[in-house]
């Protein structure tokens, strides 16, 4: 543990990527190998599931630091991180009496999960005060969720790459899908050739950079292909061997929460992967993504849900074709092999994201402006001539996505921010006009927002919400309304669950409309007008 | 919820009101018809210690210990002011006064007031670690305490002063191996001498900005610190490498430093317990030292004192007061304009 905590310390304390990757790399070179196999699993989001949930954790943390929960709580919120609290109040109060290794505390965690509570607390108060400060934070993180440690899964693969000497991309591969780290050896892991038993794994995900300049320095209109931005969930849909695998963008495997796709198996062939974006199709619509959301963690789909939310996916790229990797290959001749497939399978659960026609660059700056129409969030331009490569990579593909939908809303309330904010309000909440019974104007809260801003406009917009609270409820201050922002967001549908009625997606500051009165802010019914029917 | 239940002072003085009011010009005895730190000009203010937003300009008539006078002279020029001694006692109008050591910075100072056999205690900024460059807290027996408690968080515990300068040591010592300059970010005033007090000089040449040059050699006729040697336009770049530079957090990001590359660069505050303090993009690393109480610290203070009644003021003064009721003081915040823990922030995150 002393030696994970260390490097996990090292990862977190520096911004360098080159230092990142040394420390990692070192670290692959000399920790044993269940440690290596753990570390793997680790950094690629293959935790073991939760053995005690966070309610008990607070209160095992509180009780051993001799606090009340409350004044845990409290704390918990200006850190802003479960784990770092839980180890800044805990006090060490013992020596360990022999090192213990990051796998032993992984194999703890499983078989803690099936303990009764008086056990796992027996264990976790014992362990964290005898723990140091670091370490008792970095197996507090094993318990609670992943390390934001900036370390991506490319990175690790490249530290472990120098570390054992193998290509990059073929690593790539042999991290992706299905492995159980308690049970696979870092020899059959990273180190073993294999064959069979890799019908489910996908490939990695060719993701595309945002537009940087004008669409003519794209060169010519001829080298391009483009298509719609779907606003679904990317996903490799694969079938081998008779079986259907599911994977999103995330690396999970996600099979048994589509099982639409099982009624169509037969129709695809074996040897067959697809690229394409998941998407709720609702009486022949494409819903929103509010809709889809309704899907996403749901391990276990009702009928009734299948039935009021069917997914369907539309298909842009076709990266296995009879058991042939077909990466390699230019887009156009993939997307000529795609669209066969796609007929061939014959069923509306999988269709074919249509190309977008166009002529000159002009064309598409029309397509594009009338996207949401269409549902989508933007334009992808894809060079016909491009391989399908691993990873971001600026160049054959690009993004160029809708400006954000705006409009003008009051500061209502205000929250401290996390970590290095933890001193400024800096999490805020926006409200629009509306019309109540009587026909007064009043201020209702439609959307959290808390990025956008620059540090000196957080101080000044900080310093006003001080000295101008009406009202607190703990860490929440309600603010004379005031302030005008313009709140950008993506997209927008309708929900039962908001006190506006509308769900807003991903709502950001856009900017600090100091020319605005609040009388001039936009009115529910504006923001109403924007849902596209 | 932490509503801010006002729970009223039943202490009184003769005209019937309390021993020290806070009002908008600062801490105010209304007996004596004097200010403590006040943030607004005032006539006669008693000055706790030399940072900016206890000591501000414009006074008639400042007040403080003799070892904050040189202080405060370098930083607002030529200003009346009468320095004293720790325990030295001043009567007004029947008030008697006092200042007692804080330990926060040199020459700072908790204010004792008196008046009936009735006591008060201001804090001002403080913490109980011996830094080795201030003369050491001292616990003031009292009725009412008004204690800041910028750090009042049962997150915060402080390390010994000693681990964390071996860990700063030995930061520079890498840095050194690594043919860097290491430059460690501190305010001119207590973390910049309390640092270079405890730096192994036998590892190289210790550095300064002016901000801190000018301000350790004020305090030099007080207390024996290591050599330095000032930055200036005739400095190479050849000269600081390997060796450490101790620079203000606003001169971070600036043209000045620029020039020093290659550097690795490291702030010390108590904010740096935060991961998410350490790891904002602004410094390499982050080393948790501070001239304020931890929660422990802070807890051992008002015990010491045998105060019933505390006033919290700068800090997570509201927490840190429900705490306090919640085992059976009579604990409540008040709104002062001292912003010691965010000088510390801002300055570093410019
Ligand atoms: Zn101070
Ligand atoms: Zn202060």
């Amino acid at each position: 543990m002393k030696a994970f905590a260390a490097l996990i310390k090292q990862l977190d304390t520096t911004n360098k990527t080159t230092v990142k990757v040394r420390a990692l790399a070192e670290y692959f070179r000399s920790a044993s190998d269940t440690d290596k196999v753990w570390t793997i699993a680790l950094l690629s989001h293959r935790r073991p599931s939760r053995p005690v949930n966070t309610t008990l954790l607070r209160a095992y943390a509180a009780e051993l630091a001799q606090i009340d929960l409350w004044l845990f709580e409290d704390s918990y919120h200006i850190v802003g991180d479960l784990a770092e609290t839980i180890a800044l109040v805990v006090p060490q109060t013992a020596e360990k009496e022999k090192e213990r290794s990051l796998t032993d505390y992984l194999n703890d965690m499983i078989w803690l999960k099936k303990e009764e509570d008086s056990v796992k607390k027996e264990y976790l108060q014992r362990e964290w005060s005898i723990l140091p400060y670091y370490e008792r934070f970095v197996f507090t993180k094993l318990l609670t969720g992943g390390f934001r440690i900036g370390v991506s899964q490319k990175l690790m693969t490249r530290s472990l790459s120098m570390a054992t000497e193998i290509e990059e991309d073929i690593l790539a591969y042999k991290l992706m899908g299905n492995w159980k780290p308690q049970s696979i050896s870092f020899q059959e892991l990273v180190l073993d050739e294999r064959s069979g038993d890799q019908d489910s794994k996908p490939y990695p995900f060719y993701l595309a950079y945002a537009l940087e300049d004008e669409l003519p320095a794209l060169g010519t209109v001829d080298d391009w292909y483009a298509e719609h931005k779907w606003d679904g969930i990317r996903a490799q849909l694969i079938k081998r061997n008779g079986a259907i695998f599911i994977w999103t963008r995330g690396e999970e495997l996600v099979t048994d929460r589509y099982p639409e796709f099982d009624r169509i198996s037969t129709n695809i062939p074996d040897g067959t992967v697809f690229d394409g974006e998941l998407l709720p199709m609702i009486d022949g619509k494409i819903g929103t993504f509010n809709d889809l959301q309704k899907r996403i963690g749901r391990r276990t789909v009702s009928k009734a849900l299948l039935e009021k939310v069917p997914v369907i996916l539309r298909a842009y790229d076709l990266l296995e074709c009879e058991g042939d990797d077909l990466r390699a290959d230019a887009f156009m001749e993939r997307r000529i092999k795609l669209e066969a497939v796609v007929q061939r399978v014959d069923n509306p659960l999988i269709d074919i994201s249509p190309l977008v026609e166009f002529e000159e660059w002009e064309d598409l700056e029309k397509v594009r402006a009338k996207a949401r129409d269409m549902k989508s969030e933007g334009l992808m331009l894809k060079r016909k001539d491009a391989p399908y490569r691993i990873g971001r990579k600026k160049g054959d593909w690009w993004k160029w996505k809708l400006d954000p939908m705006c409009i003008d809303a009051v500061l209502t309330y205000a929250m401290r921010g996390h970590g290095r904010r933890s001193n400024l309000f800096t999490d805020y909440t926006f409200a629009l006009w509306r019309e109540n019974e009587s026909g007064e104007r009043e201020l209702v809260t439609f959307a959290k927002a808390y990025s956008g801003l620059t540090d000196k406009e957080f101080r000044a917009v900080d310093k006003f919400i001080k000295s101008n609270t009406i009202e607190r409820f703990g860490p929440v201050r309600s603010v004379v309304p005031e302030l005008v922002f313009e709140i950008g967001f993506e997209a927008i549908a309708p929900s039962s669950r908001h006190k506006s009625g509308i769900a807003t997606r991903f709502p950001r500051i856009l900017r600090w409309r100091q020319d605005k009165k609040i009388e001039e802010a936009n009115t529910l019914d504006d923001l109403k007008a924007m849902i596209i029917e | 919820m932490t509503g801010d239940t006002k729970l009223g002072f039943n202490i009184k003085t003769n005209k019937d009101q309390p021993l020290l009011v806070f009002n908008e010009r600062g801490i105010y005895c209304p007996q004596a018809d004097l200010y403590i730190d006040a943030w607004k000009p005032v006539n006669r203010c008693i000055i706790t210690h030399g940072h900016s937003d206890h000591s501000k300009f414009g006074h008639k008539y400042y007040l403080t210990h003799h070892f904050n006078v040189p202080i405060i002279r370098h930083r607002l020029g030529n200003i009346a002011v009468k320095g004293i001694e720790w325990g030295e006692v001043f009567t007004v109008n029947g008030v008697q006064f006092s200042l007692h050591p804080a330990g926060h910075v040199i020459g700072s100072s908790q204010v004792r007031v008196e008046y009936k056999g009735e006591v008060w205690v201001f804090t001002g900024d403080y913490k109980l670690q011996d830094d080795g460059v201030c003369q050491p807290w001292e616990p003031v027996k009292c009725h009412a305490l008004i204690t800041e408690c910028t750090f009042g968080l049962p997150a915060f515990n402080w390390r010994p002063q000693q681990e964390v300068m071996q860990d700063i040591n030995s930061w520079w010592a890498d840095n050194k191996t690594e043919e860097k300059t290491s430059v460690i970010f501190a305010y001119s005033l207590g973390k910049a001498q309390r640092i270079l007090k405890h730096l192994n000089v036998d590892q190289g040449k210790i550095y300064t900005h002016g901000a801190i040059e000018k301000m350790t050699e004020v305090l030099r006729s007080i207390v024996d610190f290591p050599p330095t040697e000032l930055i200036t336009r005739d400095t190479k770049k050849q000269d600081l490498l390997g060796n450490i530079v101790i620079a203000p957090p606003s001169a971070h990001g600036s043209s000045w430093i620029r020039k020093m590359v290659p550097f690795e660069t490291a702030s010390a505050s108590g904010w740096m317990a935060f991961r998410g303090a350490r790891r904002r993009r602004a410094v390499d690393r982050g080393f948790v030292l501070s001239d304020h109480c931890d929660w422990q610290a802070l807890l051992k203070a008002i015990k010491s004192s045998g105060a019933e009644k505390v006033i919290c003021t700068h800090g997570y003064t509201d927490i840190f007061s429900k705490y306090l009721r919640s085992i059976g003081l009579d604990a409540r915040t008040e709104k002062t304009q001292y912003e010691g823990e965010l000088l510390e922030v801002e300055k570093v995150e410019v």
